[in-house]
């Protein structure tokens, strides 16, 4: 049978994306460039029974998610740097009391109200370390429509499979461009849902670590009643201070993705078996990376491309042992030095390091990578 | 290794282009099998003044999204014509409308003219399809897809009761640019 065909934004394709997942509750407050998020799904949900809210603001918008995800519900919020600062209290709040959701991020030049129509890479830290205090992220970045369908669907399995918020990061680029999809069929890509708690409702705790490291989540208005609160929390739910129990629950956190790593990372390498120079790109920019690294093998230049696509937790390993392998590893990014720290963390000088950083709402050109190769090697 | 081809829709905000650009890369990636990409010039730039749409056709994946360098670009107005043509492939093609493009920049670059506004306004009878003449003409100038497919991806987007207006709009476009070229 043909394959449903469409030529799609990559906003519109995240919509698409996140019906396919099954979700069903999208709380949101418009901003650009994410705003063709919350249009697709403002026309879309209703017809399947989901609910659309435009809250006040981007604080009330992540707290909508979060209720409707605590109920069952697999919840949804879009947009872009500024929302995305005022919605990290409620993303901390997520991660300490394990609500699964997906956040996605179109970002654009900041700090502040910044470029709102200018792409931008800016908030690869934020995805990481934006809500306070110690905590476990998911983040990926898609680079072509097609695969923001996909990544987003990889989202929800994420946030269900682990009990956490995960962010999906575009940029006004990959958002707004249309490339042609292939729209999956239903059972073509995994879907992975909330299980509900294998005890009774007498029984059950939202936090019993007897389960492992993902405890179950029931659904919040059901027969199993709990307790949710932000303080850190004992196994039934309600506040501790006993340190023993914090101490574990804070470790079972993070545990919950630094043990799974194998299962969560996912990267893509074009051409780096005999490479020399190794380029480190994500989303947009990776596809001037692949763009360069085509042009310079025609040249004779030993030069490949590797992509995180799930970008946290970072892909440590891979990359450490490509320094090895390498004489030098470029970093091209649409800031002014994020990625390349984690990637200098994590070579620990085995290699040469070079950065390319832009933030004038232009993207970085292959031609532009393809200088900085020919400058440093 | 695949072939890369760039065309640029530019004009002013309001006339269609990105519309123009859309059924393009319509055309050539849902009704034929190449692969496409298009983008568009966003936010103020495109609220006033000069606008644009891209659209890059390969027969293979495409990495980069934006335009490099044209292979083809339109435009429909004076400001578009001098804002967009520096980055023309040496060699490239430029359609321009003849009335209100009264100057044709210079550059290396083949120019062809024809009065693409007031062919929708007078021939056709409605200014409104000036972007679907303008589709038509450059189909015709680039050969990039079939005439067919490049109706076919029109009339996918038109209300029944516009499809002849579209039609005819399109193949006269696409015929006033294949005199031109004969």
């Amino acid at each position: 049978m043909a394959k449903k065909v469409a030529l799609l934004q990559g906003n519109e394709a995240c919509a698409y994306g996140a019906l396919y997942a099954g979700c069903s509750f999208f709380g949101g407050y418009p901003i650009t460039p994410s705003t063709e998020v919350a249009e697709v799904l403002a026309k879309e949900l209703p017809k399947t029974g989901g609910k659309f809210i435009q809250m006040e603001d981007e604080i009330a918008a992540m707290a909508s998610v979060l209720g409707a995800a605590l109920t069952g519900a697999k919840a949804l919020t879009a947009s872009s740097g500024p929302g995305i600062s005022l919605k990290q209290e409620l993303i901390g709040y997520a991660c300490i009391a394990e609500i699964p959701c997906v956040i996605v991020n179109v970002m654009r030049g900041g700090p502040s109200t910044g470029m709102p129509t200018g792409p931008s890479q800016s908030d690869i830290m934020q995805a990481r370390w934006g809500t306070h205090g110690d905590h476990a992220a998911i983040a990926v970045a898609p680079a072509s429509c097609q695969e923001i369908f996909s990544e987003t669907v990889r989202a929800f399995n994420l946030a269900e499979t682990y009990r956490m918020p995960v962010q999906v990061l575009l940029d006004e680029i990959n958002g707004h461009m249309r490339e042609r999809i292939e729209l999956p069929e239903p059972g073509e890509l995994e879907i992975l849902d909330r299980q509900a708690p294998p005890v009774s409702p007498e029984q059950y705790l939202p936090f019993d670590p007897s389960f492992g490291d993902v405890p179950p989540l029931a659904a919040f208005g059901s027969e199993y009643r709990f307790h949710v609160t932000g303080l850190n929390k004992a196994a039934d739910g309600f506040p501790t201070t006993k340190a023993r129990l914090v101490d574990a629950e804070e470790r079972r956190q993070i545990r919950k993705v630094e043990a799974n790593r194998d299962k969560i990372e996912k990267n893509e390498e074009y051409m780096v078996d005999d490479a020399e120079v190794v380029i480190v790109a994500i989303g947009t920019i990776s596809r001037s990376a692949r763009h360069a690294v085509t042009e310079l093998r025609k040249q004779g230049r030993k030069v490949g491309m590797f992509r995180p696509i799930t970008l946290w937790p970072f892909p440590e390993q891979r990359i450490a042992e490509l320094a090895g392998q390498v004489k030098a590893i470029i970093v091209p990014e649409m800031n002014l030095g994020q990625m390349i720290l984690e990637v200098e963390r994590v070579i620990k000088g085995a290699c040469d390091l070079h950065g390319i950083g832009r933030v004038d709402g232009e993207p970085i050109s292959p031609f532009q990578i393809m200088d900085k190769v020919k400058e440093v090697y | 290794m695949s072939k890369r081809y760039e065309i640029r829709f530019s004009g002013a905000g309001g006339q269609g282009l990105i519309t123009a650009g859309i059924i393009l890369a319509e055309a050539a990636s849902i009704v034929e099998d190449q692969y496409a990409v298009q983008s568009q010039s966003y936010g103020p730039e495109a609220r006033g003044g000069a606008s644009k749409s891209e659209v890059i056709i390969s027969d293979g994946p495409i990495d980069y999204p934006k335009a490099t360098l044209v292979d083809a670009c339109l435009a429909l107005t004076q400001e578009a014509a001098d804002k967009y043509v520096d980055t023309i492939k040496p060699g490239g093609l430029l359609l321009l409308d003849t009335d209100f493009v009264k100057k044709p920049p210079a550059g290396d670059f083949k120019i062809y003219r024809f009065p693409i506004i007031n062919t929708a306004k007078n021939d056709i009878g409605r200014a409104i399809v000036a972007n679907v003449v303008a589709l038509g003409a450059m189909v015709a100038l680039t050969g990039i897809v079939k005439r067919e497919s490049g109706e076919k991806a029109v009339l996918r987007r038109v209300p029944e009761a516009f499809v002849e207006l579209n039609k005819k709009a399109y193949n006269t476009g696409y015929e006033r640019v294949k005199a031109l070229l004969d």
